[in-house]
Protein backbone atom coordinates (compact mmCIF):
# COMPACT_ATOMS: atom_id res chain seq x y z
CA UNK A 1 0.00 0.00 0.00
CA UNK A 2 2.05 3.31 -0.66
CA UNK A 3 2.02 5.51 2.24
CA UNK A 4 0.30 8.57 2.16
CA UNK A 5 1.85 12.30 0.90
CA UNK A 6 4.00 13.95 3.22
CA UNK A 7 2.90 17.63 4.44
CA UNK A 8 4.14 20.34 6.46
CA UNK A 9 2.47 20.41 9.73
CA UNK A 10 0.57 23.23 10.57
CA UNK A 11 0.51 22.91 14.51
CA UNK A 12 2.33 25.18 16.38
CA UNK A 13 3.75 24.81 20.42
CA UNK A 14 1.38 27.76 21.38
CA UNK A 15 -1.34 25.67 19.92
CA UNK A 16 -1.00 22.72 21.62
CA UNK A 17 -0.09 24.19 24.79
CA UNK A 18 -4.02 24.91 24.75
CA UNK A 19 -5.01 21.25 25.01
CA UNK A 20 -6.70 20.04 28.15
CA UNK A 21 -6.84 24.13 29.40
CA UNK A 22 -10.34 24.97 30.44
CA UNK A 23 -12.29 27.69 29.03
CA UNK A 24 -14.21 30.08 30.86
CA UNK A 25 -17.45 28.79 31.93
CA UNK A 26 -20.49 29.28 30.34
CA UNK A 27 -24.20 29.01 31.88
CA UNK A 28 -26.74 27.70 29.92
CA UNK A 29 -30.78 27.99 31.03
CA UNK A 30 -32.85 25.02 30.75
CA UNK A 31 -36.85 26.24 30.00
CA UNK A 32 -39.78 25.18 29.10
CA UNK A 33 -39.81 27.17 26.01
CA UNK A 34 -36.31 25.86 25.28
CA UNK A 35 -37.53 22.04 25.58
CA UNK A 36 -40.43 22.57 23.39
CA UNK A 37 -38.66 24.67 20.65
CA UNK A 38 -36.39 22.14 20.59
CA UNK A 39 -38.37 19.25 20.67
CA UNK A 40 -40.49 20.84 17.67
CA UNK A 41 -37.59 21.19 15.34
CA UNK A 42 -36.37 17.65 15.66
CA UNK A 43 -40.08 16.29 15.10
CA UNK A 44 -40.72 14.68 18.45
CA UNK A 45 -44.67 13.71 19.37
CA UNK A 46 -44.18 12.56 22.80
CA UNK A 47 -45.93 14.90 25.08
CA UNK A 48 -43.16 14.59 27.22
CA UNK A 49 -41.60 17.18 25.99
CA UNK A 50 -44.78 19.73 25.90
CA UNK A 51 -47.12 18.76 28.39
CA UNK A 52 -45.58 19.84 32.35
CA UNK A 53 -48.53 17.44 33.78
CA UNK A 54 -47.23 14.20 31.44
CA UNK A 55 -43.65 14.75 32.62
CA UNK A 56 -44.44 15.14 36.53
CA UNK A 57 -46.78 11.67 35.57
CA UNK A 58 -43.48 9.81 34.31
CA UNK A 59 -41.64 11.14 37.55
CA UNK A 60 -39.96 13.94 36.18
CA UNK A 61 -39.69 17.46 37.86
CA UNK A 62 -40.62 19.02 35.08
CA UNK A 63 -39.97 18.99 31.15
CA UNK A 64 -36.98 16.62 30.70
CA UNK A 65 -34.20 18.08 27.51
CA UNK A 66 -34.09 16.45 24.66
CA UNK A 67 -31.20 14.45 23.62
CA UNK A 68 -28.43 16.65 22.51
CA UNK A 69 -30.17 19.99 24.08
CA UNK A 70 -27.75 21.43 26.93
CA UNK A 71 -29.81 24.56 27.30
CA UNK A 72 -29.91 27.94 25.93
CA UNK A 73 -26.72 29.37 26.52
CA UNK A 74 -27.72 33.47 28.27
CA UNK A 75 -26.85 35.72 25.58
CA UNK A 76 -24.96 39.09 26.32
CA UNK A 77 -24.96 41.39 22.96
CA UNK A 78 -21.83 42.71 24.26
CA UNK A 79 -20.13 39.56 24.71
CA UNK A 80 -22.17 36.44 22.70
CA UNK A 81 -21.37 35.01 19.15
CA UNK A 82 -23.89 36.69 16.92
CA UNK A 83 -24.18 33.09 14.98
CA UNK A 84 -23.84 30.51 17.86
CA UNK A 85 -24.96 32.51 20.52
CA UNK A 86 -22.00 31.66 23.10
CA UNK A 87 -20.17 33.90 24.81
CA UNK A 88 -16.62 34.53 22.91
CA UNK A 89 -13.97 33.08 24.90
CA UNK A 90 -15.99 29.54 26.07
CA UNK A 91 -15.33 27.75 22.98
CA UNK A 92 -12.16 25.75 22.80
CA UNK A 93 -11.19 25.32 19.63
CA UNK A 94 -7.95 26.81 18.23
CA UNK A 95 -7.97 29.16 15.04
CA UNK A 96 -6.79 27.02 11.71
CA UNK A 97 -4.72 28.12 9.66
CA UNK A 98 -6.66 26.59 7.17
CA UNK A 99 -10.07 28.53 5.50
CA UNK A 100 -12.44 25.97 4.74
CA UNK A 101 -14.17 24.16 8.21
CA UNK A 102 -16.53 21.27 8.32
CA UNK A 103 -18.35 19.81 11.50
CA UNK A 104 -16.98 16.51 12.06
CA UNK A 105 -18.77 14.69 14.63
CA UNK A 106 -20.90 14.55 17.82
CA UNK A 107 -20.69 13.06 20.95
CA UNK A 108 -23.62 13.47 24.14
CA UNK A 109 -22.47 11.56 26.92
CA UNK A 110 -24.97 11.56 30.00
CA UNK A 111 -24.32 10.40 33.29
CA UNK A 112 -27.72 9.42 34.32
CA UNK A 113 -28.86 12.40 36.10
CA UNK A 114 -32.09 14.24 34.86
CA UNK A 115 -31.96 17.75 33.44
CA UNK A 116 -35.30 19.49 33.54
CA UNK A 117 -36.42 22.47 33.01
CA UNK A 118 -35.44 25.08 35.71
CA UNK A 119 -32.29 23.43 35.64
CA UNK A 120 -28.88 25.84 35.09
CA UNK A 121 -26.42 24.20 33.61
CA UNK A 122 -22.37 25.25 33.74
CA UNK A 123 -20.24 24.43 30.68
CA UNK A 124 -16.51 24.14 30.90
CA UNK A 125 -14.60 23.60 27.44
CA UNK A 126 -11.32 21.92 26.68
CA UNK A 127 -9.62 21.28 23.87
CA UNK A 128 -8.81 17.26 24.04
CA UNK A 129 -6.76 16.81 20.97
CA UNK A 130 -5.22 18.40 17.78
CA UNK A 131 -4.47 15.88 14.85
CA UNK A 132 -3.31 16.14 11.72
CA UNK A 133 -4.06 13.35 9.05
CA UNK A 134 -4.15 13.09 5.18
CA UNK A 135 -7.64 12.89 3.98
CA UNK A 136 -7.77 11.07 0.63
CA UNK A 137 -11.19 12.70 0.11
CA UNK A 138 -10.38 15.89 0.08
CA UNK A 139 -6.87 15.55 -1.64
CA UNK A 140 -5.03 17.55 1.32
CA UNK A 141 -4.07 17.41 4.72
CA UNK A 142 -6.71 18.15 7.55
CA UNK A 143 -6.44 19.45 11.43
CA UNK A 144 -8.87 17.66 13.47
CA UNK A 145 -9.68 19.37 16.52
CA UNK A 146 -11.56 17.20 19.51
CA UNK A 147 -12.94 19.73 21.79
CA UNK A 148 -14.99 17.92 25.09
CA UNK A 149 -17.17 20.03 27.65
CA UNK A 150 -18.21 19.18 30.78
CA UNK A 151 -21.62 20.16 31.90
CA UNK A 152 -22.73 20.59 35.23
CA UNK A 153 -26.50 21.49 37.12
CA UNK A 154 -26.94 23.99 39.86
CA UNK A 155 -26.73 20.96 42.51
CA UNK A 156 -22.51 20.68 41.63
CA UNK A 157 -23.52 17.11 39.62
CA UNK A 158 -22.18 16.30 36.27
CA UNK A 159 -24.76 15.87 33.87
CA UNK A 160 -23.37 15.25 30.41
CA UNK A 161 -20.09 15.46 28.21
CA UNK A 162 -19.98 16.81 24.89
CA UNK A 163 -17.51 16.32 22.35
CA UNK A 164 -17.33 17.81 18.99
CA UNK A 165 -14.99 17.15 16.20
CA UNK A 166 -14.06 20.14 14.25
CA UNK A 167 -12.25 19.21 10.46
CA UNK A 168 -10.45 22.56 8.66
CA UNK A 169 -8.31 22.03 5.44
CA UNK A 170 -7.94 23.85 2.05
CA UNK A 171 -6.05 27.01 1.75
CA UNK A 172 -4.51 28.28 4.24
CA UNK A 173 -5.46 32.22 5.46
CA UNK A 174 -2.94 35.01 4.39
CA UNK A 175 -1.81 35.01 8.27
CA UNK A 176 -1.25 31.52 8.87
CA UNK B 1 -46.91 5.70 22.43
CA UNK B 2 -45.22 2.74 21.39
CA UNK B 3 -45.22 -0.33 24.22
CA UNK B 4 -42.16 -1.07 26.48
CA UNK B 5 -39.19 -2.79 25.71
CA UNK B 6 -37.82 -4.43 28.71
CA UNK B 7 -33.65 -5.33 28.27
CA UNK B 8 -34.52 -8.78 28.71
CA UNK B 9 -36.65 -9.01 24.97
CA UNK B 10 -33.79 -7.32 23.12
CA UNK B 11 -31.44 -9.54 21.51
CA UNK B 12 -27.80 -8.46 19.90
CA UNK B 13 -28.12 -8.04 16.28
CA UNK B 14 -31.63 -7.03 15.97
CA UNK B 15 -32.98 -3.76 14.34
CA UNK B 16 -34.72 -1.43 16.14
CA UNK B 17 -37.66 0.32 14.06
CA UNK B 18 -36.51 3.01 11.94
CA UNK B 19 -37.54 7.04 12.07
CA UNK B 20 -38.65 8.48 8.95
CA UNK B 21 -37.88 12.46 8.04
CA UNK B 22 -38.31 14.43 5.46
CA UNK B 23 -37.12 18.42 6.00
CA UNK B 24 -38.41 20.78 5.07
CA UNK B 25 -36.83 24.55 4.90
CA UNK B 26 -39.25 25.54 7.75
CA UNK B 27 -37.77 21.94 9.60
CA UNK B 28 -34.27 24.08 9.42
CA UNK B 29 -35.52 27.50 10.28
CA UNK B 30 -37.37 25.88 13.39
CA UNK B 31 -33.98 23.88 13.96
CA UNK B 32 -31.75 27.50 13.56
CA UNK B 33 -34.57 29.01 16.56
CA UNK B 34 -34.19 25.61 18.88
CA UNK B 35 -30.51 25.05 19.18
CA UNK B 36 -29.30 28.44 18.29
CA UNK B 37 -27.47 27.59 15.50
CA UNK B 38 -28.32 30.55 13.30
CA UNK B 39 -25.22 29.83 10.58
CA UNK B 40 -26.62 31.25 7.32
CA UNK B 41 -25.47 27.88 4.89
CA UNK B 42 -28.41 26.21 6.52
CA UNK B 43 -30.93 28.94 5.66
CA UNK B 44 -29.82 30.96 2.92
CA UNK B 45 -29.02 30.16 -0.09
CA UNK B 46 -27.29 32.14 -1.89
CA UNK B 47 -24.88 32.24 1.40
CA UNK B 48 -24.29 28.85 0.69
CA UNK B 49 -23.70 29.09 -3.08
CA UNK B 50 -21.07 31.84 -2.31
CA UNK B 51 -19.12 29.58 0.52
CA UNK B 52 -19.23 26.69 -2.25
CA UNK B 53 -22.20 24.36 -1.75
CA UNK B 54 -24.96 23.57 -4.23
CA UNK B 55 -27.23 25.24 -2.11
CA UNK B 56 -28.58 24.91 1.99
CA UNK B 57 -27.37 21.60 3.22
CA UNK B 58 -29.26 20.13 6.91
CA UNK B 59 -27.44 20.59 9.79
CA UNK B 60 -25.32 18.00 11.02
CA UNK B 61 -26.33 18.45 14.93
CA UNK B 62 -30.28 18.26 13.98
CA UNK B 63 -29.36 14.61 11.84
CA UNK B 64 -27.52 14.09 15.54
CA UNK B 65 -30.73 15.12 17.72
CA UNK B 66 -32.84 12.93 15.21
CA UNK B 67 -30.60 9.73 15.64
CA UNK B 68 -31.64 11.14 19.65
CA UNK B 69 -35.34 10.50 18.96
CA UNK B 70 -34.47 7.60 17.25
CA UNK B 71 -33.39 5.97 20.82
CA UNK B 72 -35.35 7.72 22.94
CA UNK B 73 -38.28 6.38 21.00
CA UNK B 74 -36.77 3.23 21.52
CA UNK B 75 -36.37 3.50 25.29
CA UNK B 76 -39.69 5.31 26.04
CA UNK B 77 -41.43 5.74 28.07
CA UNK B 78 -39.38 4.08 30.97
CA UNK B 79 -36.22 3.73 29.35
CA UNK B 80 -33.41 6.91 29.16
CA UNK B 81 -30.79 7.74 26.21
CA UNK B 82 -27.38 7.46 27.69
CA UNK B 83 -25.13 8.20 24.80
CA UNK B 84 -25.68 9.90 21.20
CA UNK B 85 -22.28 10.01 18.49
CA UNK B 86 -22.10 10.41 15.45
CA UNK B 87 -20.05 11.79 12.28
CA UNK B 88 -20.97 13.91 9.96
CA UNK B 89 -19.46 12.03 6.59
CA UNK B 90 -21.92 13.43 3.86
CA UNK B 91 -24.10 16.48 3.43
CA UNK B 92 -28.18 16.14 3.63
CA UNK B 93 -30.49 18.52 1.96
CA UNK B 94 -33.97 19.70 2.52
CA UNK B 95 -36.65 17.86 0.98
CA UNK B 96 -35.56 14.46 0.84
CA UNK B 97 -36.45 11.53 2.51
CA UNK B 98 -33.49 10.86 5.11
CA UNK B 99 -33.96 7.15 7.29
CA UNK B 100 -32.87 7.03 11.09
CA UNK B 101 -31.58 3.08 11.61
CA UNK B 102 -30.12 1.32 14.56
CA UNK B 103 -28.86 -2.89 15.66
CA UNK B 104 -28.10 -3.65 18.92
CA UNK B 105 -24.82 -4.72 19.00
CA UNK B 106 -24.31 -5.26 22.99
CA UNK B 107 -26.10 -5.59 26.05
CA UNK B 108 -24.78 -5.22 29.43
CA UNK B 109 -26.63 -6.14 32.16
CA UNK B 110 -24.79 -4.47 34.96
CA UNK B 111 -26.34 -1.24 34.35
CA UNK B 112 -29.28 -2.76 32.17
CA UNK B 113 -27.81 -0.96 29.16
CA UNK B 114 -27.91 -1.70 25.58
CA UNK B 115 -24.98 -0.10 23.04
CA UNK B 116 -26.33 0.42 19.24
CA UNK B 117 -25.19 0.93 16.20
CA UNK B 118 -27.01 3.69 14.51
CA UNK B 119 -26.98 5.74 11.30
CA UNK B 120 -28.65 7.81 9.47
CA UNK B 121 -29.04 7.18 5.89
CA UNK B 122 -30.25 8.88 2.10
CA UNK B 123 -32.83 8.39 -0.35
CA UNK B 124 -29.84 5.92 -2.16
CA UNK B 125 -29.21 4.00 1.20
CA UNK B 126 -25.43 5.93 2.07
CA UNK B 127 -24.79 6.42 6.09
CA UNK B 128 -24.07 9.63 5.52
CA UNK B 129 -23.98 9.77 9.83
CA UNK B 130 -22.70 7.06 11.39
CA UNK B 131 -22.47 6.17 14.76
CA UNK B 132 -22.82 4.67 18.42
CA UNK B 133 -25.97 4.85 20.75
CA UNK B 134 -26.37 3.53 24.31
CA UNK B 135 -29.98 3.17 26.11
CA UNK B 136 -30.46 2.29 29.91
CA UNK B 137 -34.04 -0.02 29.77
CA UNK B 138 -36.15 -1.09 32.40
CA UNK B 139 -35.96 -4.96 33.43
CA UNK B 140 -38.91 -7.38 33.70
CA UNK B 141 -37.66 -8.28 36.94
Amino acid sequence: MAEPPRFESVVTDEMRAQIGVPREPFVCEVTTTGVRMFARAVGYTDPIYYDRAEARRRGLRDLPAPPGYMGTPIFDPEASDPTGGARRGTQAGVRSPYTLVLNGGTDVEYTGVDICAGDELTGVARLESLTERYSPALAGPMLVQVTATTYTNQQGEVVATVRGTGLSYGPRRDDG
Amino acid sequence: MAEQIYFEDVAEGAEIPALEKEPSTQQLVQWAAGSGDFYQIHYDTAFAQNTGLDGIIVHGALKHAWLGELLHRFASPGGRVRRVACSYRGMDVPAQSYRLRGTVTKKSAAERTVELSIWGENESGQKTTPGTGVVELPSRA
